[in-house]
């Protein structure tokens, strides 16, 4: 099995949805001839032509507009937005249009649409380059919020979202582009778009992340194994609907639970899980629920962004510290 | 304009532009200019009065009921039915109609059922899974914002080759709106199947147009994004009817977009929310009421001997019918199952919220 980069997963999964199916469309500023600003489309014009894989002009609410329109007319839009700071134009149209259309219609109408960004910080950008704010779109009914950690399930997971038959935002962790590598069998195959992935088990603490944090958070799990305590980690993978059951019973079997997000603290999707577990699973816990986050502060620029995001020493202290309460 | 004159006028001129304005008959339903063909037709005429009438007694019905509590906000389109009958009775079945939330006129006209539009406004989403076309867009209650999926349809349609136009209704609020001029620009770019009308009926709520813009016509934003801008005195439904025909023609030729720019007048409140003598006088409204389009179509009926008292009388007669019947079934549609609101959100309902589904089981 070839060895692929993660952004090379989303290319070929992009093609091969394409190449599957004549209604999917792949739109967004500089995706044509340029292949997108980290390449994800290259090769696609050239590949489906120039009606199918077309430069929009510089306006994101039309792309998440555009996307509606389309959807309703049984096309699969995939419409790209250049950087996850350039969404909120976007807000009124998934809020108000693209969630909604099908409970507005009572089914007349449908929104199977993806809307792929680029997600989280570390690649050193300027401002609006390096946003997180996922639990944003997490809190909107009627979506899909998805974010892969690694190049299979970019691969799997995408494909589920463009044949889905419902809207989905598609967040793609910006700094392990290049980074995550592994192997990708382009065999077609979809993942659940609702099931969390248990990517190391362990029987002393939960580490639950998602996206790029994924890396700092499986570092943090060998740490802590090289200490003795033994962690699960577990790959969020959708955040909207979120597999609660792989959670709780992870965390039944831990009683510990460390909710990693480099999004701001207060509102993050982490409080989400943390009310999850407070809930439902509260009487198996052996010490509060704990959340390593980013601060809730303006994201920073390059020079003190490494500060902001959780290390790989923040979340083995928050493992420890959890296991020292009990 | 703020200033009409370039401080250097031996700079070359490198573009002009110009907006036609259309209009035939007056209001007095005398004749400005010669009718276009489709007009000589009385029958045709008969046809769009009639749906006009409809629609003024149905509005006048659906304030009786808000007032009376058994019906939620509304937005009648009293003053302005011509832009909604001209512009749907241009249109083909295949095409896709994208109204603002004032044009039940046009929905009426393709099919959707009285009962169907009083079951939205009295709050219940079926109302939208109506009896139109299938592919007509709901009414879309955020300004302006249907404007991009009305670019996406047309995209379809042009990526099918299928011949078919996406008409996209909003008001002169909504040319103030990004969502708008996107949506515009992009069709301009690609020459989509797509007609855009604004029913400029002078007033977005309270604000009135001199405060949205101060360009001298609403037709010419069209000229900025490459394609034709064309003014309709909105009031005369012959002219509207013939842009409306001429621009989804144009547009189902791949010709490209076109703009349509309705001079109305709102002559009533924004929606049964709304009182708007607070915010207008009066004898601007009286003064405008002497424009309106059903009178007017009247009269030129009534001097080609195409329409009688007798006539009139039994049209008024068939509405009242028609409309109390609608009433009636609306009346009786029993509310849906609480649970049901899970129902729509997705095509599947995640695991994930069935549970919350289960909760409001048994509650009705």
């Amino acid at each position: 099995m070839p060895e692929v980069t993660l952004v090379e997963a989303i290319n070929l999964a992009l093609a091969r949805a394409m190449e599957d199916d004549p209604n999917v469309v792949v739109f967004g500023e500089d995706v044509g001839v340029n292949g997108g600003v980290f390449r994800a489309t290259v090769g696609l014009q050239q590949r489906f032509g120039s009606e199918r894989v077309f430069d929009t002009p510089l306006a994101e609410l039309l792309i998440s507009g555009l996307c509606v329109g389309m959807a309703a007319q049984g096309l699969k839009p995939v419409g790209e937005i250049q950087f996850m700071g350039f969404i909120y134009p976007c807000i009124d149209q998934l809020v108000n249009h693209a969630s909604r259309l099908r409970n507005r219609t009572q089914g007349r109408l449908s929104c199977p649409m993806v809307l792929r960004t680029p997600h989280g910080s570390g690649i050193r950008a300027p401002e609006h380059h390096s946003e997180s704010t996922e639990a944003m779109l997490a809190h909107i009914p009627g979506l899909r919020v998805v974010i892969p950690s690694s190049p299979e399930r970019a691969y799997g997971l995408l494909l589920a979202a463009i044949r889905d038959p419902d809207p989905v935002v598609f967040l793609e962790p910006t700094r392990i582009y290049r980074a995550a590598r592994g192997e990708v069998e382009d065999n077609g195959e979809a993942m659940p778009l609702d099931v969390a992935f248990v990517l190391k088990e362990g029987r002393d603490v939960t580490l639950i992340s998602w996206g790029a944090m994924v890396k700092e958070t499986l570092a943090a799990a060998e740490t802590l194994d090289a200490e003795g305590i033994s962690a699960e980690v577990i790959d969020l993978a959708t955040l909207k609907p979120y597999d609660e059951e792989t959670l709780l019973s992870s965390v039944a079997k831990t009683g510990r639970c460390i909710i990693v997000h480099e999004a701001a603290r207060t509102g993050g999707f982490g409080a989400e899980i943390a009310a999850l577990i407070a809930e439902r699973g509260l009487t198996s816990l052996l010490a509060p629920v704990a959340r390593v986050t980013g601060y809730d502060t303006v994201m920073p620029l390059p020079r003190l962004e490494q500060y902001y995001m959780p290390s790989v020493d923040r979340i083995a202290t928050a493992g420890r510290k959890a296991c020292q309460f009990s | 304009m703020t200033e009409s004159r370039h401080t250097d006028e031996s700079l070359p001129v490198i573009a002009r532009f110009e907006v036609r304005h259309r209009n035939y008959l007056a209001p007095d339903g005398s004749i400005h200019r010669r009718l276009p063909a489709f007009a000589s037709d009385t029958r045709q005429l008969v046809r769009l009065y009639r749906a006009m009438v409809l629609v003024r007694a149905f509005d006048l019905k659906a304030v009786a009921l808000q007032r009376t509590g058994r019906l939620g906000t509304y937005a009648a389109s009293l003053g302005q039915e011509a832009v909604s009958v001209g512009v749907a009775s241009a249109m083909r079945n295949e095409d896709v109609l994208f109204p603002s939330y004032r044009d039940n006129a046009a929905l009426i006209w393709r099919g959707v059922k009285l009962e169907e539009i009083l079951l939205f406004w009295g709050g219940d989403e079926r109302g939208n899974h109506f009896s139109g076309p299938v592919q007509d867009f709901p009414f879309c209650i955020p300004v302006g914002s249907q404007a991009p999926h009305a670019a996406g349809v047309a995209y379809a349609f042009k990526l099918r080759k299928q011949p078919r136009v996406a008409v996209c209704l909003f008001g002169d609020g909504a040319t103030s709106k990004g969502d708008v001029f996107e949506a515009m620009n992009f069709a301009g770019v690609h020459k989509l199947p797509v007609v855009f009308v604004v029913t400029n009926n002078q007033w977005a709520i309270s604000v009135p147009l001199r405060l949205q813009t101060a360009s001298e016509t609403l037709a010419q934003k069209a000229i900025a994004a490459g394609f034709i801008g064309e003014q309709v005195d909105g009031n005369d439904i012959v002219a509207m009817h013939a842009a409306a025909e001429e621009a989804i023609e144009v547009a189902r030729n791949s010709r490209g977009p076109r703009f349509i720019e309705a001079v109305t007048y709102r002559l009533g409140d924004h929606t049964t929310a709304d009182d708007a003598a607070r915010y207008r006088p009066t004898e601007e409204v009286q003064a405008r009421w002497k424009e309106e389009p059903i009178a007017r179509l009247r009269s030129f009926l009534a001097g080609q001997k195409a329409w009688s008292k007798t006539d009139e009388e039994q049209l008024s007669a068939e509405c009242q019918q028609h409309i109390d019947a609608a009433v009636e079934r609306y009346l009786g549609v029993k509310p849906r199952a609480p649970e049901t609101m899970f129902d729509h959100l997705y095509a599947e309902l995640p695991r994930a919220y069935a549970a919350q589904r289960r909760e409001l089981e048994g509650n009705d």
